[in-house]
Protein backbone atom coordinates (compact mmCIF):
# COMPACT_ATOMS: atom_id res chain seq x y z
CA UNK A 1 0.00 0.00 0.00
CA UNK A 2 1.15 3.53 -0.63
CA UNK A 3 0.07 6.76 0.93
CA UNK A 4 -0.92 9.66 -1.25
CA UNK A 5 -1.48 13.33 -0.55
CA UNK A 6 -4.52 14.89 -2.15
CA UNK A 7 -3.17 18.40 -2.70
CA UNK A 8 -6.63 19.68 -3.46
CA UNK A 9 -7.84 18.86 0.06
CA UNK A 10 -4.55 19.50 1.89
CA UNK A 11 -4.29 22.58 4.14
CA UNK A 12 -0.46 22.33 4.38
CA UNK A 13 -0.47 22.29 8.15
CA UNK A 14 2.30 19.74 8.66
CA UNK A 15 0.46 17.64 11.26
CA UNK A 16 1.10 14.48 9.20
CA UNK A 17 4.84 15.25 9.11
CA UNK A 18 4.87 15.50 12.91
CA UNK A 19 3.46 12.01 13.46
CA UNK A 20 5.28 10.15 10.68
CA UNK A 21 7.64 7.70 12.39
CA UNK A 22 10.02 7.36 9.45
CA UNK A 23 10.40 10.93 8.22
CA UNK A 24 8.79 9.91 4.94
CA UNK A 25 6.90 13.20 4.67
CA UNK A 26 8.17 16.72 4.08
CA UNK A 27 6.22 19.96 3.75
CA UNK A 28 7.80 22.17 1.15
CA UNK A 29 6.39 25.16 -0.74
CA UNK A 30 2.77 24.40 0.16
CA UNK A 31 3.17 20.77 -0.93
CA UNK A 32 3.47 17.51 0.96
CA UNK A 33 6.11 15.25 -0.54
CA UNK A 34 5.93 11.53 0.21
CA UNK A 35 9.13 9.50 0.04
CA UNK A 36 7.63 6.10 -0.70
CA UNK A 37 10.91 4.33 -0.03
CA UNK A 38 10.66 5.43 3.63
CA UNK A 39 6.91 4.97 4.14
CA UNK A 40 5.89 1.91 6.16
CA UNK A 41 2.14 2.39 5.51
CA UNK A 42 1.41 2.79 9.23
CA UNK A 43 -1.49 5.14 8.59
CA UNK A 44 -0.61 7.70 11.29
CA UNK A 45 -0.69 10.55 8.78
CA UNK A 46 -4.11 9.42 7.55
CA UNK A 47 -5.48 9.44 11.11
CA UNK A 48 -4.23 12.85 12.16
CA UNK A 49 -5.05 14.74 8.97
CA UNK A 50 -7.80 17.25 9.90
CA UNK A 51 -9.21 17.26 6.38
CA UNK A 52 -8.74 13.69 5.13
CA UNK A 53 -6.08 14.62 2.58
CA UNK A 54 -3.82 11.61 3.17
CA UNK A 55 -5.14 8.46 1.60
CA UNK A 56 -3.77 4.92 1.78
CA UNK A 57 -4.31 3.40 -1.63
CA UNK A 58 -4.09 -0.25 -2.61
CA UNK A 59 -1.49 0.57 -5.24
CA UNK A 60 1.73 -1.41 -4.84
CA UNK A 61 5.01 0.38 -4.39
CA UNK A 62 7.16 0.37 -7.48
CA UNK A 63 10.91 0.83 -7.56
CA UNK A 64 10.74 3.87 -9.79
CA UNK A 65 8.14 5.49 -7.57
CA UNK A 66 10.28 5.21 -4.47
CA UNK A 67 12.83 7.50 -6.00
CA UNK A 68 12.25 11.15 -5.26
CA UNK B 1 22.35 41.94 1.31
CA UNK B 2 24.39 40.25 4.01
CA UNK B 3 25.73 36.87 2.93
CA UNK B 4 24.26 34.56 5.54
CA UNK B 5 26.44 31.61 4.53
CA UNK B 6 29.82 33.27 4.84
CA UNK B 7 30.15 33.01 8.60
CA UNK B 8 29.60 30.68 11.54
CA UNK B 9 26.58 32.04 13.44
CA UNK B 10 26.55 31.84 17.20
CA UNK B 11 22.97 30.60 16.95
CA UNK B 12 20.68 29.70 14.07
CA UNK B 13 17.02 29.51 15.05
CA UNK B 14 14.92 27.41 12.66
CA UNK B 15 11.32 28.62 12.54
CA UNK B 16 10.15 32.23 12.70
CA UNK B 17 6.98 31.47 14.69
CA UNK B 18 6.40 33.25 18.00
CA UNK B 19 8.78 30.88 19.74
CA UNK B 20 11.70 31.20 17.34
CA UNK B 21 11.34 34.96 17.27
CA UNK B 22 11.25 35.18 21.04
CA UNK B 23 14.30 32.94 21.40
CA UNK B 24 16.02 35.14 18.82
CA UNK B 25 15.20 38.29 20.81
CA UNK B 26 16.80 36.80 23.91
CA UNK B 27 20.00 35.96 22.05
CA UNK B 28 20.19 39.28 20.23
CA UNK B 29 19.81 41.09 23.56
CA UNK B 30 23.04 39.40 24.70
CA UNK B 31 24.77 40.71 21.53
CA UNK B 32 25.42 37.26 20.11
CA UNK B 33 24.97 36.73 16.38
CA UNK B 34 21.66 35.07 15.54
CA UNK B 35 19.97 34.11 12.29
CA UNK B 36 16.28 33.18 12.30
CA UNK B 37 15.15 31.38 9.17
CA UNK B 38 11.81 30.04 8.01
CA UNK B 39 10.60 28.15 4.97
CA UNK B 40 7.43 30.21 4.74
CA UNK B 41 6.83 33.15 2.51
CA UNK B 42 5.35 35.41 5.16
CA UNK B 43 5.77 35.60 8.92
CA UNK B 44 2.55 34.69 10.73
CA UNK B 45 0.88 33.13 7.65
CA UNK B 46 -0.80 30.72 7.47
CA UNK B 47 -1.67 30.67 11.15
CA UNK B 48 -2.14 27.33 12.90
CA UNK B 49 -3.89 28.92 15.83
CA UNK B 50 -7.07 30.34 17.39
CA UNK B 51 -5.04 33.31 18.66
CA UNK B 52 -6.17 33.36 22.30
CA UNK B 53 -3.63 34.56 24.90
CA UNK B 54 -4.53 35.10 28.54
CA UNK B 55 -3.36 38.09 30.55
CA UNK B 56 -1.33 35.77 32.74
CA UNK B 57 0.95 35.13 29.77
CA UNK B 58 1.18 38.80 28.86
CA UNK B 59 2.55 39.33 32.37
CA UNK B 60 4.93 36.36 32.38
CA UNK B 61 6.32 37.34 28.99
CA UNK B 62 6.48 41.07 29.74
CA UNK B 63 4.14 41.93 26.85
CA UNK B 64 1.77 44.89 26.89
CA UNK B 65 -1.55 44.72 25.05
CA UNK B 66 -1.22 46.68 21.83
CA UNK B 67 -4.26 47.57 19.68
CA UNK B 68 -2.27 46.71 16.55
CA UNK B 69 -2.13 43.02 17.44
CA UNK B 70 -4.19 42.27 20.56
CA UNK B 71 -7.45 43.14 18.92
CA UNK B 72 -10.23 41.76 21.09
CA UNK B 73 -10.32 41.90 24.90
CA UNK B 74 -11.76 38.75 26.50
CA UNK B 75 -13.53 39.04 29.84
CA UNK B 76 -14.28 35.39 30.54
CA UNK B 77 -15.61 32.18 29.07
CA UNK B 78 -18.77 30.17 28.55
CA UNK B 79 -18.62 26.37 28.52
CA UNK B 80 -21.55 24.51 26.95
CA UNK B 81 -22.67 20.93 27.54
CA UNK B 82 -24.16 18.95 24.64
CA UNK B 83 -27.74 19.95 25.43
CA UNK B 84 -26.84 23.61 25.71
CA UNK B 85 -26.48 23.94 29.50
CA UNK B 86 -23.72 26.38 30.28
CA UNK B 87 -21.23 27.54 32.88
CA UNK B 88 -20.34 31.17 32.41
CA UNK B 89 -17.86 33.54 33.96
CA UNK B 90 -17.50 37.18 33.00
CA UNK B 91 -15.20 39.59 34.77
CA UNK B 92 -15.24 43.34 34.57
CA UNK B 93 -11.61 43.53 33.56
CA UNK B 94 -10.17 41.73 30.51
CA UNK B 95 -8.67 38.33 31.31
CA UNK B 96 -6.88 38.03 28.01
CA UNK B 97 -6.96 38.94 24.33
CA UNK B 98 -7.49 37.47 20.91
CA UNK B 99 -4.45 38.35 18.87
CA UNK B 100 -4.02 39.08 15.20
CA UNK B 101 -1.07 36.69 15.02
CA UNK B 102 0.16 37.94 11.69
CA UNK B 103 0.66 41.39 13.23
CA UNK B 104 1.91 40.02 16.53
CA UNK B 105 4.63 37.96 14.90
CA UNK B 106 5.68 40.80 12.61
CA UNK B 107 5.95 43.00 15.68
CA UNK B 108 8.21 40.38 17.32
CA UNK B 109 10.27 40.11 14.13
CA UNK B 110 10.85 43.87 13.97
CA UNK B 111 11.83 43.87 17.63
CA UNK B 112 14.31 41.02 17.06
CA UNK B 113 15.94 42.79 14.13
CA UNK B 114 16.15 46.09 16.05
CA UNK B 115 18.12 44.20 18.67
CA UNK B 116 20.53 42.86 16.05
CA UNK B 117 19.04 39.55 14.85
CA UNK B 118 18.91 38.64 11.16
CA UNK B 119 15.76 37.09 9.69
CA UNK B 120 15.31 35.41 6.35
CA UNK B 121 12.22 33.78 4.79
CA UNK B 122 11.68 31.12 2.13
CA UNK B 123 14.66 29.17 3.44
CA UNK B 124 13.94 25.49 4.07
CA UNK B 125 16.35 23.39 6.12
CA UNK B 126 16.59 20.08 4.26
CA UNK B 127 19.38 18.37 6.21
CA UNK B 128 21.74 19.00 9.10
CA UNK B 129 24.87 17.38 10.47
CA UNK B 130 27.70 18.11 12.90
CA UNK B 131 31.19 18.77 11.56
CA UNK B 132 34.06 19.57 13.95
CA UNK B 133 31.72 20.67 16.72
CA UNK B 134 29.71 22.94 14.42
CA UNK B 135 26.32 22.33 12.83
CA UNK B 136 26.16 22.52 9.05
CA UNK B 137 22.68 22.83 7.62
CA UNK B 138 21.76 22.44 3.99
CA UNK B 139 19.20 25.08 3.28
CA UNK B 140 17.13 25.32 0.12
CA UNK B 141 16.45 28.84 -1.10
CA UNK B 142 15.94 30.30 -4.56
CA UNK B 143 16.09 26.80 -6.00
CA UNK B 144 19.65 26.30 -4.73
CA UNK B 145 21.12 24.51 -1.74
CA UNK B 146 23.42 26.55 0.47
CA UNK B 147 25.26 25.57 3.63
CA UNK B 148 24.63 27.59 6.76
CA UNK B 149 26.80 27.06 9.82
CA UNK B 150 26.07 27.55 13.53
CA UNK B 151 27.63 26.78 16.87
CA UNK B 152 24.18 26.09 18.22
CA UNK B 153 20.80 25.43 16.61
CA UNK B 154 17.47 26.10 18.29
CA UNK B 155 14.76 24.07 16.58
CA UNK B 156 11.50 26.05 16.82
CA UNK B 157 10.11 24.44 13.71
CA UNK B 158 6.65 23.60 14.97
CA UNK B 159 4.63 20.38 15.02
CA UNK B 160 6.34 19.11 11.86
CA UNK B 161 9.77 19.55 13.40
CA UNK B 162 12.32 17.59 11.44
CA UNK B 163 15.41 19.62 12.32
CA UNK B 164 15.81 18.10 15.78
CA UNK B 165 15.32 14.67 14.26
CA UNK B 166 18.01 15.45 11.68
CA UNK B 167 20.38 16.05 14.58
CA UNK B 168 19.48 12.91 16.50
CA UNK B 169 16.80 14.07 18.93
CA UNK B 170 13.50 12.26 18.49
CA UNK B 171 10.66 14.77 18.61
CA UNK B 172 8.07 12.67 16.78
CA UNK B 173 4.50 12.98 18.09
CA UNK B 174 2.47 9.92 19.06
CA UNK B 175 -1.08 9.88 17.76
CA UNK B 176 -2.42 9.35 21.26
CA UNK B 177 -0.88 12.58 22.47
CA UNK B 178 -1.79 14.70 19.47
CA UNK B 179 -4.95 16.53 18.59
CA UNK B 180 -6.17 17.14 15.10
CA UNK B 181 -7.21 20.78 14.73
CA UNK B 182 -9.26 22.56 12.11
CA UNK B 183 -10.64 26.06 11.99
CA UNK B 184 -12.32 28.71 9.90
CA UNK B 185 -11.86 32.39 10.43
CA UNK B 186 -15.40 33.50 9.73
CA UNK B 187 -17.08 36.83 9.36
CA UNK B 188 -20.72 37.88 9.26
CA UNK B 189 -21.61 35.68 12.23
CA UNK B 190 -23.63 36.52 15.34
CA UNK B 191 -25.46 35.19 18.36
CA UNK B 192 -22.57 35.01 20.85
CA UNK B 193 -21.06 37.45 23.34
CA UNK B 194 -17.92 38.89 21.72
CA UNK B 195 -16.26 39.43 25.08
CA UNK B 196 -16.20 35.72 25.95
CA UNK B 197 -14.51 32.60 24.68
CA UNK B 198 -17.14 29.98 23.84
CA UNK B 199 -16.33 26.28 24.25
CA UNK B 200 -18.72 23.48 23.24
CA UNK B 201 -18.29 19.99 24.69
CA UNK B 202 -19.82 16.61 23.91
CA UNK B 203 -18.67 13.28 22.55
CA UNK B 204 -20.68 13.70 19.35
CA UNK B 205 -19.71 17.35 18.97
CA UNK B 206 -15.95 16.96 19.37
CA UNK B 207 -14.70 13.57 20.59
CA UNK B 208 -11.81 13.98 23.05
CA UNK B 209 -11.89 17.74 22.56
CA UNK B 210 -14.15 20.70 21.97
CA UNK B 211 -15.34 23.29 19.49
CA UNK B 212 -14.49 26.94 20.06
CA UNK B 213 -15.54 30.40 19.02
CA UNK B 214 -12.78 32.92 19.71
CA UNK B 215 -14.23 36.33 18.78
CA UNK B 216 -12.14 38.79 16.77
CA UNK B 217 -14.64 41.70 16.95
CA UNK B 218 -17.43 42.91 14.67
CA UNK B 219 -18.90 39.54 13.74
CA UNK B 220 -15.54 37.98 12.93
CA UNK B 221 -14.19 34.99 14.87
CA UNK B 222 -12.02 31.92 14.78
CA UNK B 223 -14.45 28.99 14.80
CA UNK B 224 -12.53 25.78 15.27
CA UNK B 225 -12.23 22.31 16.68
CA UNK B 226 -9.62 20.07 18.25
CA UNK B 227 -10.26 16.32 18.50
CA UNK B 228 -8.20 13.25 19.34
CA UNK B 229 -6.12 12.22 16.35
CA UNK B 230 -7.36 8.64 16.66
CA UNK B 231 -10.92 9.49 15.69
CA UNK B 232 -12.24 7.78 12.56
CA UNK B 233 -13.86 10.91 11.13
CA UNK B 234 -11.91 14.09 10.45
CA UNK B 235 -11.87 17.30 12.46
CA UNK B 236 -13.32 19.04 9.41
CA UNK B 237 -16.27 16.62 9.38
CA UNK B 238 -17.21 17.43 12.99
CA UNK B 239 -16.73 21.17 12.59
CA UNK B 240 -18.78 21.40 9.38
CA UNK B 241 -21.55 19.34 10.99
CA UNK B 242 -21.68 21.59 14.03
CA UNK B 243 -21.58 24.84 12.07
CA UNK B 244 -24.51 23.64 9.94
CA UNK B 245 -26.55 23.35 13.16
CA UNK B 246 -25.76 26.86 14.47
CA UNK B 247 -28.20 29.53 13.29
CA UNK B 248 -25.91 32.54 13.88
CA UNK B 249 -22.86 30.87 12.36
CA UNK B 250 -23.98 28.75 9.44
CA UNK B 251 -24.61 31.62 7.04
CA UNK B 252 -21.34 33.39 7.79
CA UNK B 253 -18.49 33.67 5.27
CA UNK B 254 -15.20 31.85 5.59
CA UNK B 255 -12.23 34.18 5.14
CA UNK B 256 -9.46 31.77 6.17
CA UNK B 257 -9.03 28.00 6.50
CA UNK B 258 -6.58 26.88 9.18
CA UNK B 259 -5.49 23.42 10.19
CA UNK B 260 -2.88 21.90 12.44
CA UNK B 261 -1.78 19.15 14.77
CA UNK B 262 -1.57 20.04 18.45
CA UNK B 263 0.95 18.19 20.66
CA UNK B 264 -1.22 18.05 23.78
CA UNK B 265 0.75 15.53 25.82
CA UNK B 266 3.73 13.30 25.62
CA UNK B 267 6.21 15.82 26.90
CA UNK B 268 9.80 15.18 25.82
CA UNK B 269 12.12 13.69 28.40
CA UNK B 270 15.01 15.34 26.72
CA UNK B 271 14.86 18.66 24.93
CA UNK B 272 18.50 19.07 24.02
CA UNK B 273 21.47 17.25 22.58
CA UNK B 274 24.92 18.35 21.36
CA UNK B 275 24.62 21.77 19.63
CA UNK B 276 20.81 21.65 19.76
CA UNK B 277 17.89 22.92 21.82
CA UNK B 278 14.26 22.42 20.88
CA UNK B 279 11.37 24.72 21.87
CA UNK B 280 7.70 25.41 21.21
CA UNK B 281 5.47 22.94 19.39
CA UNK B 282 8.63 21.19 18.21
CA UNK B 283 9.40 20.49 21.89
CA UNK B 284 5.75 19.59 22.64
CA UNK B 285 5.37 22.67 24.89
CA UNK B 286 1.59 22.93 24.78
CA UNK B 287 -1.09 22.98 27.45
CA UNK B 288 -2.72 19.53 27.54
CA UNK B 289 -6.16 20.86 28.44
CA UNK B 290 -6.77 23.71 26.04
CA UNK B 291 -3.99 23.19 23.52
CA UNK B 292 -2.69 26.72 24.07
CA UNK B 293 0.91 26.96 22.98
CA UNK B 294 1.67 30.63 22.40
CA UNK B 295 2.47 31.64 25.97
CA UNK B 296 3.99 28.40 27.24
CA UNK B 297 6.06 27.97 24.15
CA UNK B 298 7.32 31.56 24.06
CA UNK B 299 8.40 31.17 27.66
CA UNK B 300 10.21 27.99 26.56
CA UNK B 301 11.78 29.90 23.67
CA UNK B 302 13.00 32.57 26.05
CA UNK B 303 14.50 29.91 28.31
CA UNK B 304 16.20 28.26 25.32
CA UNK B 305 17.62 31.66 24.39
CA UNK B 306 18.95 32.18 27.90
CA UNK B 307 20.57 28.72 28.00
CA UNK B 308 22.12 29.38 24.59
CA UNK B 309 23.64 32.61 25.86
CA UNK B 310 25.20 30.75 28.81
CA UNK B 311 26.60 28.08 26.51
CA UNK B 312 28.09 30.75 24.25
CA UNK B 313 29.80 32.38 27.21
CA UNK B 314 31.20 29.03 28.32
CA UNK B 315 32.03 28.12 24.67
CA UNK B 316 30.56 24.71 25.45
CA UNK B 317 27.74 23.31 23.31
CA UNK B 318 27.78 19.78 24.63
CA UNK B 319 24.66 17.89 25.64
CA UNK B 320 25.96 18.00 29.22
CA UNK B 321 26.25 21.78 29.26
CA UNK B 322 22.85 22.22 27.62
CA UNK B 323 21.06 19.67 29.82
CA UNK B 324 20.15 22.36 32.36
CA UNK B 325 17.57 23.39 29.77
CA UNK B 326 15.36 20.31 30.21
CA UNK B 327 15.70 20.47 33.99
CA UNK B 328 14.88 24.17 34.17
CA UNK B 329 11.89 23.79 31.86
CA UNK B 330 10.33 21.04 33.93
CA UNK B 331 10.81 23.07 37.11
CA UNK B 332 9.39 26.17 35.45
CA UNK B 333 6.45 24.66 33.56
CA UNK B 334 6.72 20.99 32.64
CA UNK B 335 5.68 19.61 36.02
CA UNK B 336 2.61 21.86 36.14
CA UNK B 337 1.65 20.70 32.64
CA UNK B 338 2.03 17.06 33.64
CA UNK B 339 -0.61 17.67 36.31
CA UNK B 340 -2.91 19.16 33.72
CA UNK B 341 -2.30 16.16 31.48
CA UNK B 342 -3.88 14.02 34.19
CA UNK B 343 -6.97 16.24 34.13
CA UNK B 344 -7.09 15.89 30.37
CA UNK B 345 -7.23 12.12 30.66
CA UNK B 346 -10.13 12.56 33.06
CA UNK B 347 -12.03 14.80 30.64
CA UNK B 348 -11.59 12.26 27.88
CA UNK B 349 -13.63 9.75 29.87
CA UNK B 350 -16.71 11.88 30.36
CA UNK B 351 -19.97 11.03 28.59
CA UNK B 352 -22.51 13.46 27.15
CA UNK B 353 -24.61 13.05 30.31
CA UNK B 354 -21.57 13.84 32.48
CA UNK B 355 -20.88 17.00 30.51
CA UNK B 356 -24.49 18.12 30.85
CA UNK B 357 -24.59 17.28 34.52
CA UNK B 358 -21.37 19.17 35.24
CA UNK B 359 -22.46 22.15 33.13
CA UNK B 360 -25.64 22.36 35.20
CA UNK B 361 -24.09 21.86 38.63
CA UNK B 362 -20.51 23.07 39.03
CA UNK B 363 -19.15 26.60 39.16
CA UNK B 364 -16.56 28.09 36.81
CA UNK B 365 -14.14 28.15 39.73
CA UNK B 366 -14.59 24.40 40.19
CA UNK B 367 -14.29 23.82 36.44
CA UNK B 368 -11.00 25.73 36.39
CA UNK B 369 -9.66 23.84 39.39
CA UNK B 370 -10.57 20.51 37.80
CA UNK B 371 -8.70 21.63 34.68
CA UNK B 372 -5.69 22.79 36.65
CA UNK B 373 -5.67 19.72 38.90
CA UNK B 374 -5.68 22.06 41.91
CA UNK B 375 -8.82 21.06 43.84
CA UNK B 376 -8.15 21.45 47.57
CA UNK B 377 -9.36 18.95 50.17
CA UNK B 378 -12.34 21.16 51.00
CA UNK B 379 -13.19 21.60 47.29
CA UNK B 380 -13.08 17.85 46.79
CA UNK B 381 -15.27 17.20 49.81
CA UNK B 382 -17.88 19.69 48.62
CA UNK B 383 -17.76 18.46 45.04
CA UNK B 384 -17.81 14.75 45.80
CA UNK B 385 -20.38 14.72 48.59
CA UNK B 386 -22.76 17.43 47.43
CA UNK B 387 -22.64 17.47 43.66
CA UNK B 388 -21.41 14.13 42.42
CA UNK B 389 -23.03 11.87 44.99
CA UNK B 390 -25.95 11.15 42.66
CA UNK B 391 -23.63 10.21 39.79
CA UNK B 392 -21.62 7.23 41.01
CA UNK B 393 -19.77 6.58 37.74
CA UNK B 394 -18.66 10.16 37.40
CA UNK B 395 -17.73 10.25 41.08
CA UNK B 396 -15.57 7.17 40.59
CA UNK B 397 -13.66 8.78 37.72
CA UNK B 398 -13.15 12.00 39.69
CA UNK B 399 -11.97 10.18 42.79
CA UNK B 400 -9.56 8.13 40.72
CA UNK B 401 -7.94 11.25 39.30
CA UNK B 402 -8.10 13.51 42.30
CA UNK B 403 -7.69 11.32 45.35
C1 LIG C 1 -6.12 24.85 15.35
C2 LIG C 1 -5.18 25.37 16.41
C3 LIG C 1 -5.61 26.32 17.34
C4 LIG C 1 -4.74 26.80 18.33
N1 LIG C 1 -5.18 27.78 19.18
C5 LIG C 1 -4.35 28.32 20.09
C6 LIG C 1 -4.77 29.40 20.93
O1 LIG C 1 -5.89 29.90 20.83
N2 LIG C 1 -3.91 29.88 21.86
C7 LIG C 1 -2.65 29.37 21.99
O2 LIG C 1 -1.91 29.84 22.86
N3 LIG C 1 -2.21 28.38 21.18
C8 LIG C 1 -3.03 27.84 20.24
N4 LIG C 1 -2.56 26.83 19.42
C9 LIG C 1 -1.18 26.38 19.55
C10 LIG C 1 -0.21 27.41 18.98
O3 LIG C 1 -0.64 27.86 17.73
C11 LIG C 1 1.18 26.82 18.83
O4 LIG C 1 1.53 26.19 20.02
C12 LIG C 1 2.20 27.90 18.49
O5 LIG C 1 1.96 28.45 17.23
C13 LIG C 1 3.58 27.31 18.51
O6 LIG C 1 4.50 28.20 17.98
P1 LIG C 1 5.86 27.69 17.38
O7 LIG C 1 6.67 28.91 17.13
O8 LIG C 1 6.41 26.60 18.21
O9 LIG C 1 5.48 26.98 16.01
P2 LIG C 1 4.94 27.59 14.65
O10 LIG C 1 4.19 28.83 14.85
O11 LIG C 1 4.28 26.45 13.98
O12 LIG C 1 6.28 27.95 13.86
C14 LIG C 1 7.15 27.00 13.34
C15 LIG C 1 7.81 27.58 12.12
O13 LIG C 1 8.87 26.74 11.68
C16 LIG C 1 8.93 26.76 10.28
N5 LIG C 1 9.63 25.56 9.83
C17 LIG C 1 9.28 24.26 10.05
N6 LIG C 1 10.17 23.42 9.51
C18 LIG C 1 11.12 24.20 8.90
C19 LIG C 1 12.30 23.91 8.16
N7 LIG C 1 12.70 22.65 7.94
N8 LIG C 1 13.03 24.94 7.67
C20 LIG C 1 12.63 26.22 7.90
N9 LIG C 1 11.53 26.55 8.61
C21 LIG C 1 10.78 25.56 9.11
C22 LIG C 1 7.47 26.81 9.88
O14 LIG C 1 7.31 27.35 8.58
C23 LIG C 1 6.85 27.71 10.94
O15 LIG C 1 6.78 29.06 10.56
C24 LIG C 1 -3.41 26.31 18.41
C25 LIG C 1 -2.98 25.35 17.49
C26 LIG C 1 -3.84 24.89 16.49
C27 LIG C 1 -3.32 23.88 15.50
S1 LIG D 1 1.71 5.93 6.41
FE1 LIG D 1 3.03 6.13 8.25
S2 LIG D 1 5.12 5.94 7.45
FE2 LIG D 1 3.80 6.33 5.67
S3 LIG D 1 3.90 8.53 5.39
FE3 LIG D 1 2.10 8.11 6.68
S4 LIG D 1 2.87 8.31 8.78
FE4 LIG D 1 4.67 8.12 7.46
S1 LIG E 1 -2.12 16.74 7.94
FE1 LIG E 1 -3.45 16.74 6.14
S2 LIG E 1 -3.85 18.91 5.74
FE2 LIG E 1 -2.12 18.84 7.14
S3 LIG E 1 -0.32 18.89 5.75
FE3 LIG E 1 -0.77 16.74 6.18
S4 LIG E 1 -2.10 16.09 4.47
FE4 LIG E 1 -2.11 18.33 4.48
Amino acid sequence: MVVKNNSNKCAYCGACVGVCPTQALVLKDVRIFVDESKCISCGACVKICPVGAMELSKEVKTASKSKK
Amino acid sequence: MEDIKSKVWDVVVVGAGPVGLYAGIEIAKAKSSVLILDRKQEIGCPKRCAEGLSLRWFNILGLKPNPEWSIQPIHGAALYGPSGKQIKMKNKEPQGYILERKMFEKHLAIEAVKLGAKITMKHLVVSAKRENGIVEMNVEADGKIQTIKAKLVIACDGIDSLVARMLGLNTKNNLNDTDSGYQYEMTGISGYDENLLHLYFGVDIAPRGYIWIFPKREGTANVGIGIGAYEEKTAKFYLDKWIASQPGVKDGSIIEVNAGGIPVGGFLEKMETDNLLVAGDAGHMVDPIHGGGIGIAMEGGRLAGAVAVKALKAKDFSDKMLSTYTKEWYALRGNELKRRLKSRHLLEQLTNEDFDYLAGSISMDEALKIGNGTLTKTDKFALFTKKLVTRPKLLKIMVKYFQ
